[in-house]
């Protein structure tokens, strides 16, 4: 063990011997170069293709804000679902949204207490990525409580009839576990921010500009008395964002797995929703990225060793995903319940959804295998077009858990063919066009990449770097 | 801001800037080992070793975390306890109203620590850097504005006690700053 420290100690950690490591920022850039092109990209016009996508993204946010208005004034029931299927496309759409919004504090949190350093190009826009997602989600059950100005009822506040919320009930641990991730992955991407925003504050010509970075960079100085306690922030941020992230989507598949219905009553779905949700959350992410990256020039930063990292990733989380699809099926069938039997038969052979099954099926668990192989990792459009098919493949997966279960209820004369009215879709495609503009408006605003960071892991950021290389140069004098 | 606006009533201090990381990290452990203490360093990044080279200890955040985490767990018990059994128990799906109800009041629990903690991080830290600050000497000086991008700056204040105006100067000359500085008030 001793030996091999020290044979360790004339190396610098990203060239040890014997293992080629990729550097993470490509062509030898220096600081300054880091700095024009990220802070570029929020000074300089943007490119056409920006407001290509920011026009139909805001126009689908009206349409969202339409049908919010419309449902409010007319009530819940322009939406399609009905006794038994009361869970519609509102819940699949609200579980898809937060499902993708786990990527992001993955990747600031875990990665980083793991001390996986290509974390920090790609944390920054994931982190945006959390925050929007969980907004779009949040507006679902906000609404699908029926009188939306009664929302303020799930807050435990004293009020004028006496009454209190019901703790044991799982809708209300997800009220706090949402506000919590939400609150908690604000306040991890702004003190990420901090310096980047006074990066931006520095560099700023014009007043207003200047003033607004000057004033959420909150006098920023970067002097080491303030990292010491920022770095002590960032890692006991990361680390109580770890349980974190796995404990929301836990919550989130209580309010199925502690119901009783046939085909949410199972204890595999914590795990199985939290791997999905990380496997939906980066593939997200790479659909946003990939686009952004070779749009802005960022090839240098987010290389393909980060799309490397991400489908392998991908790959494991989606495998993870399809042994649960497989025990589900396993268990059912083993644990010997009629009810429970009958649910996944009407799902995988005899229902009105099994397309709906084998859709999800292929798109998470057959299309990722593809990432086995090398040339498909570094094959950027083959890792754009596996994404999408995760992107699509985990909002079936919700479809499938959510509608088949409660549209084939214990009760037959009730079963029913649930279809979503004109409402719901228009509502569901505004949700995109608000998660599209906030991030492209994140895009124009704020850094895209953390600077900060990224200046952070380059070999030669360490002071010790030069000691190094000579301590290297000498033993290759020595030993030729 | 040239050498003779500034005269020795209203000098903030030295801004002296390295040429990279490793010469500022192998100044600051010369001027810890000088006996300054009112002097920082102006990184864009967070510089590793740094607090070790400059003196510094660990950062007491964590403290104030453990604090926060505490109240947020203390708060949400009791919250969930008193309502629950006594103020106003909810009977439904025949589970109890008493303290064997207790592991369904874990994940509210778990999520009011979390979020008590994450408020304790963000106001802690601002508390300990003694942000946000609307306006600093420093930031008078166009030297010191490139540590946000490229730049390694040590900055020496002039209430420091070992601090004399011509005898600092030479030291930082001394310690290898490329470029020197004073910033008044």
């Amino acid at each position: 063990m001793a030996d091999t420290n020290t044979a360790k100690m004339d190396v610098h950690p990203t060239e040890v011997e014997g293992v080629v490591r990729e550097p993470l920022v490509l062509n030898n850039r220096s600081l300054g170069w880091i700095t024009d092109r990220i802070c570029g990209i929020v000074e300089n016009r943007q490119p056409f293709i920006w407001w290509v996508l920011f026009v139909p993204a805001v126009a689908l946010f009206s349409c969202l804000l339409f049908t919010l208005v419309y449902l409010v004034s007319t009530g819940v029931g322009v939406w399609g679902n009905n006794q038994p299927v009361a869970w519609g496309w509102a819940i699949v759409n609200f579980v898809f949204w937060i499902g993708i919004g786990h990527a992001g504090t993955l990747i600031s949190a875990i990665l980083f207490l793991t001390r996986q350093k290509w974390r920090t190009s790609v944390n920054r826009a994931s982190e945006a990525m959390t925050l929007i997602a969980v907004m779009c989600a949040g507006i679902y059950p906000g609404f699908h409580v029926g009188r939306f100005w009664m929302v303020w009822f799930l807050a435990p506040i004293p009020n004028a009839n006496a009454i209190w919320q019901n703790f044991k009930s799982p809708l209300l641990w997800d009220v706090f576990a949402v506000s919590t991730y939400f609150t908690i992955s604000v306040i991890f991407w702004y003190i990420g921010l901090i310096p980047d925003l006074a990066t931006l504050r520095d560099r700023a010509k014009k007043k207003v500009p200047k003033f607004l970075y000057g004033f959420f960079a909150l006098g920023w100085r970067g002097g080491n008395r303030h990292w010491r306690h920022y770095e002590m922030a960032y890692l006991l941020l990361a680390a109580l964002s770890t349980p974190l992230v796995l404990s929301v989507h836990s919550v989130v598949s209580f309010d199925f797995a502690t119901s009783i219905v046939p085909g949410w009553h199972t204890t595999i779905f914590p795990p199985y929703f939290v791997a999905g949700a990380v496997f939906g959350g980066f593939a997200m992410v790479l659909t946003l990225m990939l686009p952004v990256r070779k749009l802005y020039g960022l090839e240098d930063m987010i290389t393909h060793k980060h799309v490397d990292n991400m489908t392998k990733i991908i790959l494991l989380t989606g495998t993870i995903v399809g042994y649960a699809y497989i025990m589900e099926l396993f268990i059912s069938y083993y644990g010997a319940n009629k009810y429970e039997t009958d649910a996944f038969h009407i799902r995988i052979l005899s229902g009105p959804y099994t397309w709906a099954y084998y859709c999800m099926f292929f798109c998470n668990v057959i299309s990722p295998q593809i990432f086995w192989f090398k040339w498909a990792r570094s094959n950027l459009w083959v890792v754009f077009i596996v994404v999408n098919f995760v992107n699509i493949g985990m909002w079936f997966e919700r479809f499938v858990i959510i509608p088949t279960s409660i549209a084939r209820d214990f009760l037959p004369g009730q079963w029913g063919y649930y279809s979503p009215s004109w409402v719901e879709k228009l509502m569901f495609l505004g949700t995109f066009g608000m998660f599209m503009m906030l991030f492209l408006l994140f895009i124009r605003f704020l850094p895209v990449i953390a600077a900060s960071e990224v200046k952070g892991v380059l070999p030669e950021s360490d002071p010790h770097y030069p000691e190094w290389k000579k301590l290297r140069e000498k033993r290759r004098r020595s030993e030729s | 801001m040239s050498d003779s606006s500034v005269s020795s009533k209203n000098l903030f201090g030295y801004v002296a800037e390295f040429a990279n990381a490793t010469d500022l990290y192998h100044a600051a452990e010369k001027v810890r080992d000088g006996g300054f203490n009112r002097w920082d360093v102006h990184t864009p990044y967070p510089v590793h070793g740094m607090d070790h080279a400059m003196g510094l200890g660990k950062s007491w955040l964590s403290a104030f975390v453990l604090c926060g985490g505490v109240a947020g767990f203390s708060i949400a018990l009791f919250m969930q306890l008193f309502t629950q059994i006594s103020l106003y128990p909810t009977i439904v799906q025949d589970k109890p109203t008493n303290l064997f109800t207790m592991p369904a009041f874990f994940p509210v629990t778990f999520e009011l620590t979390i979020l008590l903690s994450g408020f304790a991080t963000l106001f802690g830290l601002l508390g300990l850097m003694m942000l946000p600050r609307w306006n600093h000497p420093l930031f008078n000086s166009s030297l010191f504005q490139k540590f946000s991008d490229d730049g390694f700056i040590m900055v020496i204040e002039a209430r420091d006690p070992k601090f004399k105006r011509e005898r600092t100067r030479e030291f930082l000359e001394e310690i290898g700053a490329s470029k020197i500085e004073e910033v008044a008030y």
